[in-house]
Order: structure tokens, then sequence, then C-alpha cells
């Protein structure tokens, strides 16, 4: 009998696309370049536009491709194109479209300060088919240029963005809340409504991360007196309060808990990133040379008198050649416990974990290991639970026995 | 009336189709996924197609060089039946993806 129907449209995010497990790569980040045509007073990772040390070792058209080949062979079906900022690269165009042929879905990360007519054609005739995002720093000039620290780069911000309505790419816009741009939320808000991408409320970025590598203290300290406090960020979450506790309550049910001693409760190993010198990194964040794996032949291997964590894995080997192998080496990230006594103290005992963005790349990032409590995501993950009525004042996620209870509203006792 | 639906409805056994050069079709755990390469071919900026089962067989047998007719004598070899029978399916199937934009004939 003849069939009605022989194509199922999918939608990634709607549908499971596998019949059983995925594929062996879910997702590669590639961070194209550390440089950036900004220099942005919070940020974690960008260098000068014009920094020729960092320019010279960034890998070669030639290699993102091959990466590219090698991501896509492992059924990898998105690549995320971020930096610094990508559209810095000559290059970018070709890489792109490369990505795109390759059957490669691309999510592009970007100020949008630097796209051209032609690349906003290229978006519009052959579409990243995820929403470019575009990270917003104030709403008025003076707001913008006092994060970005360029002058001209709110009307390159505007120009931007205009170049991508004309042509109805679809993109969405994120803020990243700082005290020169406070003020401007709900104006950000109000306009963010109005693009036609954005189905859903824009999303914040509260908590600064400071510098992904651990290379500049001075700017740490400032990084550090940027962030808001955990009030701030609460009176942010709790905006429309009916509308946080009924999210609380769902997201409550599916990932509160203790971790116990297991740093990893992501999805490491399932996805990879490339920073723009060729080495392979479990994620963005988490940039220990002890868990990078240098994939670029031209590159000296950074382990060299690094020896931070007070945990190994056996068998990671700091080079080696293909994707896959660099894959099963971070799988067994996954299974990784830790030792430290503070954190099984506190974090491993925490039913607030689902709360807390406390992870070995935040961890790094803060103290240089991958098992150190961070103090200021902890004081803003129980800040909410005592909002919501989850600990009492002077209470801590670890002493808590009944979190169940809590949880679900039927508190009793400890 | 669109390009494509004229292209489908004039669609016949003798045709010979091959996958579009705007669709990039790739293999991934066993799934053949379809994936646009320039706007126009999904409804949303984020979609993209697989196949059922049928749909699949018909494609591994679709190399661009034999007619949809020979496609159906293809599959009856496979699945030990009369072609005349699988030639419903492979003339739908051809019309479906090429009305799609994802299909092409030569």
């Amino acid at each position: 009998m003849t069939e009605t129907t022989y194509v199922v449209k999918r939608r990634l995010d709607q549908w499971p696309l596998w019949k059983e497990s995925g594929p062996r790569l879910g997702q590669l980040d590639m961070e194209l370049t550390e440089r950036c045509n900004n220099d942005c007073i919070h940020c974690c990772i960008n260098r000068p536009a014009n920094d020729a040390s960092a320019w010279v070792g960034e890998i070669t058209t030639k290699q993102v491709e091959d990466f590219l080949c090698k991501a896509a062979d492992l059924g990898c079906l998105q690549v995320r194109f971020t930096g610094g900022e990508p559209l810095l690269r000559q290059d970018f165009q070709a890489l792109y479209i490369y990505a795109r042929r390759l059957g490669l879905k691309v999510l592009l990360f970007t100020n949008a300060c630097l796209i051209t007519p032609g690349l906003a054609d290229l978006f519009q005739r052959m579409p990243p088919l995820i929403k470019i995002e575009v990270t917003v720093y104030g709403m008025h000039r003076e707001s913008y240029e006092a994060v970005t620290r360029v002058p001209g780069s709110f009307a390159q911000f505007q120009s931007g963005l205009n170049l991508l309505l004309e042509r109805n790419v679809p993109f969405v816009v994120k803020w990243v809340v700082l005290p020169q741009n406070k003020h401007e939320m709900v104006e950000f808000e109000a306009w963010a409504g109005t693009i036609p991408g954005m189905t859903r409320p824009p999303s914040y970025v509260m908590s600064l991360d400071l510098r992904n590598r651990r290379d500049d203290e001075g700017k740490n300290v400032y990084i550090q007196s940027l962030r808001l406090t955990p009030l701030d960020s609460l009176a942010i979450l709790t905006r429309d309060v009916v509308e946080y506790k009924q999210s609380m309550e769902v997201f409550a049910s599916q990932f509160m808990g203790p971790s116990g001693d297991k740093l990893f409760s992501c999805g490491v190993g399932c996805s990879l990133c490339i920073d723009a010198y060729g080495r392979a990194q479990p994620c963005m964040g988490l940039r220990a040379p002890e868990w990078t794996v240098n994939l670029n032949p031209n590159l000296k291997s950074m382990r060299e008198g690094d020896s931070l964590s007070s945990v190994s894995v056996s068998g990671m080997h700091p080079e080696c050649a293909g994707l896959e192998d660099v894959l099963s080496q971070f799988s067994r990230l996954y299974d990784l416990c830790t030792t430290n006594p503070e954190y099984l103290r506190r974090c491993a005992k925490c039913f607030l974990k689902g709360l807390c963005e406390q992870c070995p790349a935040k961890s790094w990032t803060e103290h240089g290991t991958i098992d150190t409590p961070v103090a200021y995501l902890c004081e803003t993950a129980h800040m909410q639970a005592r909002y919501i009525g989850w600990l009492d004042k002077n209470e801590y996620g670890w002493e808590v026995m009944n979190w169940r209870e809590r949880i679900s509203g039927q508190r009793s006792t400890r | 009336m669109e390009r494509g639906e004229i292209m489908a409805t004039q669609l016949n056994l003798d045709a010979v189709c091959a996958c579009s050069e705007n669709v990039v079709a790739r293999t991934i755990e066993g799934e053949v996924v379809l994936i646009p390469l320039i706007a126009g071919i999904g409804d949303e900026e984020d979609e993209l197609y697989t196949l059922n089962e049928t749909g699949q067989a018909i494609w591994q047998k679709l190399d661009g060089k034999k007619t949809l007719k020979e496609v159906a004598v293809s599959l009856a070899e496979v699945f030990n039946g009369p072609a005349s029978e699988l030639e419903a399916d492979v003339l739908g199937f051809a019309s479906e993806l090429t009305k799609r934009g994802i299909l092409v004939a030569k």
C-alpha cells in the first residue's frame, strides 16, 4: 500500500532525532580566535584585535576545516563558532560555508559589530539553521561603550543588527548585567520583545566568569567588583515572583539533590571545545592544562609546570591524533571523583546542586583547581533557596536531610 | 503554483532524480538526515528532515542514474516482490521530495 508521507520534519530541540543513542559527538565548539574588536570590562577571554602574538598562533583555515570534517564524521550536527569575536577572522565566511556544506548547523556567538552587508546576505541565502546569538552591553551609546571601551562600537552594533533585521535573518539577543547598564534592563526587555526571532524572554549573563586562562589577576579583581551581589541577582530573578516560583518548582522536581563526590554532572565527553590554538578542552570554560589535549602539531604542550588539581585521571594523554580519542579521554571525566575534604563536606552533600553553578570549569577559573567550592556561586544559590523557603536563615544546603520534602513544599523537620 | 509543484506533478516513472545541491544528505547512526543548505527548503529556521523506513530504502537506491522505474525494480529485487507494487511508493516518494526541493528531476 502506498504511504502518504515519506519525510519527517525534525527540530532538534523538540524531537529526539535518534532512535537509540545519539552520535559520538553531539556538538563542537570552535573558538576561532581569542581576539576581539571590543575590550569589554568584564570579559573572561578577550585579547586585543591587533594582538599579533595571539593572531600568529591561531589555527589555520585548513586546520579548522579538518576539525569540522572530523566532527561531521563523528555524527556531529552542530558547531558553535565563538571567540573572542569570531567575525574578526578574515576567513570566517569561508569557514561558515565549509561548515554548512558539511551539513552542520552553525551557532554563531557574536557582538554583531562586524556584520557586513555581504555577510548578512550570506546568512540570508545560506541560513545557519540556528538563531544567531548577539550579546548586548547597553541600550545607549554611553552605557554600551562604557562596557566595550571602544568608541563607535554602539553604532557598529546597531548597524550589524539592522543588516540582519532587513534580511529577516533570525537572531536572539542576550544581556550581560553590569553596573554600567543595570538601569536599562526594562528598556532592553521591551526592545528584545520587538525582535522577530525572540520567541522567548532574553537570557541574562549574571555570574561573570573570571579570566578563563587565569592570566590577569588585576582584571580578575576588577571583574569581581562588577559582579552582582547575591541579593541583586535574586532581585532580577524574582521580578515576576509568580513566574519565578512556578519555574523553580518545575526545575526543582528535575534537577535538585546532592551529587556526591562525582565532579561532572554535565554531558562531558559528548561534546568538546577546540580553542583558537588547536587544543581540545572538555568545554569552553575548562582550560586546565591537565584536562587539555593538544591537537595542533605546531603548538607546544601547555602542561609543563602545571599541576593544579587534587584529582587526576589515569590515561589522559596530552597529545593525540583524533577527536574520537579525545572524546574517549574526556568521557572518563564523567566518573571522576574528588577527595577534596571541603568539597566533600559541602558541595557533595548539598541538595542545591542544580541551583548552584558550581562545576569544575567555574572552580578552575576561580581557584585553579576543579574541585574547590566557589563561594560566590554558593551564596547566590543559598540566597535563592532561602527566598523560596527551602532553607531557613543561616541554614546550609548540605545540612538538610529532608530536602525532598523541602522542595515538594511538604516541609516538616530536618 | 510553485516551481516545485509543477515538477512534482510532471514526475513520472521515466524520470531520473538526484539529491538537490541545495540539500546536504548525511547518514548518522543509520538515519538519513537531510539538511537544507539554502533558505526556503524548510519552513522553520532550524528544521531538518529524516526519512521513514520506506523512504530510506528508496533513497539508498537513488543514484542520479536510474529512472524511478528502475529504482522500483531494484527495490523489488531486495524485497522479493513485484516492482509494479513498489512503483507507486517510489513515485510518491520522489514527488514529495521534489516538491520540497530536496530532490531534483534530471
